[in-house]
């Protein structure tokens, strides 16, 4: 049934840290890899060695900057983008056939590739851009909340998570019940300002995103660390002693065990 | 939007089919059985070929025709699905119509009922064919209330059309046909006049920075793959943004055109044969642009500041 379920208490989703993203691929290289053979597999690239590879990814992972206001610098935010397992997803009541739908029981959309006739048109109801074709077997593919890993007692409790989850480095993505309140993800999106993504669309999406951390003002802090010079001649001496001292190839002279000053390689 | 040929075909020639399958029967409801057998067979034939012809066209476009028959089942919520249902119970109505009016069954008290019922199926199957794209918020361009108003107009005056000129080919041209579908072409340009000034001064509220959360100050810096991938081929297309202005010019002439040929035509009755093509040209290039002009939402992620 497309139609939509009454909306679970338990809501399974992900909460993606923007701050300590640093960009590695690795969640989207992972999330390929498990889904490759899992209930979504085979995920196979067409043309896959050549130049114009293309293929069902379920995360991909965009570079933005951004330009903050009173700054001349700009900073680097990394992006995972994946589906959020919305709330109200217009790719599951678009769907004719019923191949597309949301799990009452905790929330997580699904496709039943053995129903699906490959009409793209979930595709075009999805603002995120999260739902992508299979060419190689004519059906739609998406992320699965790793359906099969989370509820897997086969793995070990600590694998019990998603793929891209398990394999972040810098725990920058976080698995768990956005529906309890007390939920350790809750709590992070509490704490940290968790936000929807296009929320004036009204999908209303389960994944949160955590912003990035206000940066430290290092150009301010560096200026105020700077001794405040009275132009006497002890001051002249002592910077030129300072500048002498300082000097890199100098001092890696004087003391040849010192690699402070090279390069690497 | 990827403008598909398969989804081009389906929504012009089944559009044509319906709107002259809904002229055949309100005809068949007005003035009772068809004058000739040959007229109402090779009318109905045209019809029918012109609306099977777009559906099987739809289904080409599918990754897995074979299972085409699932998208019947989810009427409640899908508009895909709604047409789909719609589509399939017009056929017996129309064959049931096209039997009584052209006489094959003895039954003159059931033409204009089911005349009433196939005109009003038809036209709600090119409604739902309309609220497949009117109804997704991700594009601004199609969720627009013109957007039915316009497949009807289009399928009605395409249909009024080629009813002039089967109609002619069986010595039955009258002019009330002609007037039909001038009206239904000035509807046409007017319609299509006041949505194209409507999506190019629409406000574009959605932004890269709530589709990101980041800000007011986003650019895209990287794209996260180094080819292509199915978002970018399906909702990126560009080709026709390029040429958008002209392309509308090319529909506007090639309606007036067959307006123009259609008045004449109550002069010149061959002229109805020359405003097929010319429809056919005007509805074509029409619909080619409502895809190709058409951005998604998602463009916001791959660099777009609004959408």
């Amino acid at each position: 049934m497309t139609s939509l379920p009454t909306p679970s208490a338990k809501k399974l989703g992900l909460v993606i840290d923007l701050d300590t993203c640093v960009g590695c691929q690795a969640c989207a290289t992972s999330c390929k890899e498990w889904n490759a053979q899992g209930d979504s597999g085979p995920l196979t690239d067409t043309d896959p060695q050549g130049k114009d590879v293309t293929g069902p990814w379920f995360n991909r992972i965009h570079g933005y900057e951004v330009k903050e206001q009173w700054r001349d610098d700009s900073r680097i935010v990394n992006f995972p983008r994946s589906c959020l397992h919305c709330e109200e997803p217009a790719c599951v009541t678009v769907c004719p056939t019923g191949a597309s739908y949301k799990r009452a029981e905790d929330g997580i959309v699904l496709i039943n590739p053995d129903t699906c006739i490959g009409c793209k048109l979930c595709s075009w109801a999805c603002p995120y851009g999260a739902r992508e074709y299979d060419y190689t077997q004519g059906v739609m593919k998406k992320c699965t909340l790793c359906v099969d890993r989370i509820y897997n007692t086969n793995l070990e409790p600590e694998d019990q998570v998603p793929a891209c989850v398990k394999a972040c480095p810098t725990g920058a993505r976080h698995f768990g019940d956005l529906g309890d309140v007390n939920s350790d993800v809750s709590l992070l999106v509490k704490e940290r300002g968790g936000y929807d993504l296009l929320p004036e669309m009204g999908y209303k999406p389960t994944n949160k995103y955590l912003p990035p951390r206000a940066r430290r003002n290092t150009e301010q802090a560096h200026i105020e660390k700077l001794p405040k010079s009275d132009g006497s001649t002890m001051e002249k001496l002592f910077l030129w002693a300072d500048k002498l001292l300082s000097n890199k190839s100098a001092s890696a002279a004087a003391n040849p065990d010192d690699n402070s000053g090279k390069l690497e390689g | 939007m990827n403008p598909a040929y398969s989804v081009i075909l389906f929504t012009t020639a089944s559009g044509a089919g319906y709107g002259l399958l809904s002229l055949l029967a309100l005809a068949g409801a007005s003035h009772g059985r068809a004058s000739t057998q040959a007229f109402a067979f090779t009318s109905l034939f045209i019809a029918l070929a012109l609306i099977t012809t777009g559906l099987l066209s739809s289904t080409m476009h599918l990754g897995r025709p074979e299972r085409a028959w699932r998208a019947l089942s989810q009427w409640r919520s899908s508009w895909l699905s709604r047409e789909g249902v719609s589509a399939i119970i017009t056929y017996p109505i129309a064959i049931a119509f096209g039997a009584c009016w052209s006489g094959l069954i003895d039954a003159p008290a059931l033409v204009a009922p089911l005349g009433y019922a196939t005109a009003i199926m038809c036209w709600i199957t090119v409604f739902c064919t309309g609220k497949i794209y009117s109804s997704l918020k991700t594009i601004r361009a199609w969720n627009n209330p013109l957007v039915c108003p316009i497949y009807i107009a289009f399928a009605l005056a395409t249909g009024a059309v080629l009813t002039a000129a089967i109609a002619n080919a069986f010595g039955r041209f009258v002019i009330f046909q002609a007037i039909l579908a001038m009206i239904a072409i000035v509807a046409c340009s007017i319609l299509k006049f006041i949505y194209w000034r409507k999506i190019d001064n629409a406000k574009r509220t959605h932004t890269m920075a709530a589709a990101t959360g980041l800000g007011e100050g986003v650019s895209q810096w990287e794209v996260p793959h180094t080819s292509m991938n199915f978002i970018m081929k399906e909702m990126g297309y560009v080709v026709g943004r390029r040429h958008a202005r002209k392309l509308r010019l090319v529909v506007l002439f090639f309606l007036n055109l067959s307006f123009l040929l259609m008045y004449l035509a109550t002069n010149w009755q061959w002229l109805t044969y020359l405003a097929v093509p010319a429809i056919a040209i005007a509805a074509w290039v029409e619909r080619w642009l409502f895809f190709a002009e058409a951005e998604h939402v998602v463009g916001l992620y791959y660099g777009k500041q609004f959408a």
